[in-house]
């Protein structure tokens, strides 16, 4: 059985249907004039091949075609999309089943920063009276390594909210290379949990060993079909309506692979798109169908997310603001598009603009995480412990977020009000009023024993005193003490002698290691 | 045989389940007798109710008590516990009234006038009775007129009293006046316990104790027995 998610009842939604078509036609225009650019030559040629009207401007020595596509090519990609994209997990119950017409929500982490963010808490004595001493957290940061790595997907593992799992840290250990990273960011994600993995890919040479990697570990190439442990996100698309040559190269491999993969657009509203509501989503959504129709032209009906990374620029530094709220409203409108395509949508939500865990951390992260939840995307790239506009992680903003993803999935519960519930419930109010105290108070422990009552807030301190981040720090701690189920023994030494540059450090099972 | 008995009573304390009707947390008790139908059963079988309090009831109710502080259990296992206790507390009434054996006190407990609200009043009310207290609840917006009555009829070791209210909270001072007008002042230890009253307001009214919830009721009560007072 894969995994529940959580369907949403009613999705938020913020633009009419007569919007959504509005915007669809803009974008078929767009597609048509002025079209995109490709720097890519294969692509160029399926778009030509396929009857778009495909001219070389190459200038400089730089190759460059101007595509004008048809809505024809886009309408034929849409109806040879799948509608149902099943994104697997080395434990099959981990799967996830996203269909495009179900607002059925998942949570995955994600995205890959640089940094990652260590945490200690020091003491500090009062200058006025030495014997008040308090303890307050102070973040360090340094470059991500793949300890890191595999430290944050075991967190995630254990962690139930958490459905599935994108790389939160670039790996930048001195032995790592870019002909090794990708075989070592993938090894070490899918060793410590049993989730879904998905990433981007580092260098198309790698793709091979990658996809042998999951192949030796799902149990072969038919397997792997039937369970894709891995999937990809692809950003093949530089805003505006551009191809870029190495990663479309990249998603054409993958398309011609039949894994699943992200078709992902990060425009920023101001700068790279329009300033407006109603440009950004035209050309976000021009962009995006044009990567699915390259997609579906490469291989028809290969599995593809419809991606949206949309996001607001700041007016103080024009840089991203994923805080901002815009940012969600951008979202929430990209998971209407692509129901209205029935293509199950990779959204974005839970990113701050702040470097550090505290009160502008949560209120960014907590507000755009539950909005566009509601609206029912079916891949929420939720920022799990993410900050800086996804340039920093945070183990332990990974733990708090998963506190509030808590609230978020039980809030989202689908209510129970049918005929014999409230039968009952008549039944227990006219009991209780006739009872000389009045209380309903016996009725409750058979609903808190069926965990129909949400649980209180998980880092509550005692008293006055608010403890939060020295008890997630707690929560954390127990979290990695776990032990983590690795793939077993066997499958790990097939995958070490089949797969060059793995790091002899990530095989548990050396000596000393376990 | 009698120890079968008084450990089915005390995990039945321990599971909150005062007849066969209710719900277990162990889904093996579902359906068996609750405290009552036992309770029944150790007096047909004429265990001492002496025996039935320290070791089913007070017992029970003191690992209940350790869960709670654990946080494996929260405050409608505590009641549900309390609620068979003081259910069990009622069979034994007549049996150690006839024997000479006192209970751990008499608790008068009422919202004082002009205020309706009682949850908490309530709470506190199971509680004391599960805790052992011979609790006599006066229910809502009870005259201090009333009150003194009571007090001189019954001559309670303790009075608890309710507010939730800025307005209504006065009534209290108010009644420990009428105590002491009637002379009964220095029989009857007061609590007071109430969204908006305070230590401080304690003090200033001449109450004995505030109490924050049940829990620390029951706490007071125990410092004041160890003082002897």
């Amino acid at each position: 059985m894969p995994r529940e998610g959580i369907l949403v009842n009613n999705p938020l939604t913020r633009i009419t249907d007569s919007q959504v078509q509005q915007i669809h036609e803009a974008s078929m225009n767009i597609l048509s004039d002025p079209g995109l650019l490709s720097y890519n030559r294969k692509a160029a040629e399926i778009f030509q091949d396929h009857g778009a009207e495909v001219t070389d401007v190459s200038a400089g020595g730089s190759h460059c075609w101007h595509l004008k596509i048809p809505e024809r090519l886009v309408a034929d990609a849409l109806s040879a999309v799948p509608k149902t994209v099943k994104l697997g997990a080395r434990n099959p119950d981990n799967a996830l089943i996203m269909d495009g017409e179900e607002p059925r929500v998942y949570f995955i982490t994600g995205s890959e920063t640089n940094i990652w963010l260590d945490v200690d808490f020091p003491a500090y004595v009062s200058k006025s009276d030495a014997t008040k001493e308090i303890r307050v957290p102070e973040f360090h940061q340094r470059r991500g390594t793949v300890a890191d790595l595999c430290d944050s997907a075991h967190v995630c593992e254990h962690l139930d909210t958490v459905d599935g799992y994108i790389r939160t840290v670039n790996i930048q250990d001195k032995d790592i290379t870019e002909d090794n990273k990708d075989v070592n960011k993938f090894f070490a994600s899918l060793n410590n949990t049993t989730k879904h993995v998905m990433s981007g890919l580092t260098n198309l040479n790698q793709m091979d060993n990658v996809v042998k990697m999951a192949e030796i570990i799902a149990g072969g190439k038919d397997k792997l079909k039937e369970n894709p442990i891995i999937s990809f996100i692809t950003c093949l698309v530089k805003s505006p309506l551009q191809f870029v040559d190495d990663t479309t190269e990249t998603f054409m491999d993958i398309c011609q692979r039949g894994l699943p993969v992200a078709v992902s657009s990060s425009p920023q509203a101001g700068t790279s798109a329009p300033i407006t509501e109603a440009g950004i989503m035209a050309q976000i959504n021009a962009e995006v169908l044009a990567g699915i129709t390259l997609g579906q032209m490469v291989n028809s009906g290969t599995p593809v997310l419809y991606g949206s990374v949309p996001v607001i620029a700041r007016m103080d530094t024009l840089g991203d603001s994923y805080g901002a709220v815009e940012t969600s409203q951008y979202n929430i409108d990209c998971v209407q598009m692509a129901r209205f395509y029935k293509i199950p949508n990779y959204s974005t939500s839970g990113v701050c603009d702040t470097k550090i865990p505290g009160q502008q951390s949560s209120v960014e992260r907590l507000f755009s995480d539950i909005v566009v939840a509601l609206s029912g995307p079916q891949f929420l790239h939720c920022a799990f412990g993410l900050l800086d506009c996804n340039s920093i992680f945070c183990l332990l903003q990974a733990v708090l977020d998963d506190a509030h993803f808590q609230r978020i999935k039980f809030f989202l519960r689908s209510p129970r009000i049918g005929g014999k519930d409230l039968a009952d419930m008549q039944k227990q109010i006219k009991d209780v009023a006739a009872t000389p105290q009045k209380m309903f108070i016996s009725y409750i422990r058979p609903v808190m024993r069926r965990r129909e009552l949400s649980a209180p807030y998980p880092f509550e301190g005692e008293g006055d005193s608010d403890n939060v981040f020295a008890l997630a720090y707690e929560r954390l701690q127990e979290l990695l003490a776990r032990p983590v189920e690795h793939i077993d023994r066997e499958t790990t030494a097939a995958i070490f002698r089949n797969i060059p540059g793995l790091l002899p450090r990530l095989n548990v099972y050396e000596e000393g290691r376990q | 045989m009698s120890e079968d008995v008084l450990n089915m009573i005390k995990e039945n304390v321990i599971q909150g389940r005062k007849t066969s009707d209710d719900e277990a947390i162990d889904e093996a008790l579902s359906g068996t007798p609750g405290v009552l139908e036992l309770m029944q059963s150790a007096l047909d079988k004429k265990i001492p109710p002496e025996d039935i309090i320290t070791k089913s009831l007070t017992s029970g109710m003191q690992i209940v008590g350790e869960k709670f502080s654990t946080k494996e259990y929260f405050i409608p296992d505590m009641l549900a516990s309390a609620e068979a206790v003081g259910a069990a507390m009622d069979m034994l009434k007549p049996l150690l009234e006839a024997a000479n054996v006192e209970t751990r006190g008499k608790f008068v407990i009422a919202t004082v006038k002009g205020d309706i609200h009682d949850i908490g009043k309530n709470i506190v009310a199971i509680l004391l009775k599960g805790a052992g207290y011979d609790v006599n609840d006066l229910g809502i917006d009870v005259p201090k007129e009333k009150i003194i009555d009571i007090v001189r009829e019954e001559k309670p070791k303790y009075l608890g009293l309710s507010a939730l209210l800025t307005t209504t909270m006065l009534e209290m001072g108010a009644v420990i006046e009428a105590l002491k007008e009637n002379s009964l002042r220095d029989n009857v230890k007061v609590l007071i316990g109430g969204a908006a009253v305070s230590d401080d307001y304690a003090r200033e009214i001449d109450a004995d104790a505030f109490c924050l919830d049940g829990f620390q009721a029951i706490k007071v009560l125990e410092e004041f027995e160890k003082a002897g007072s």
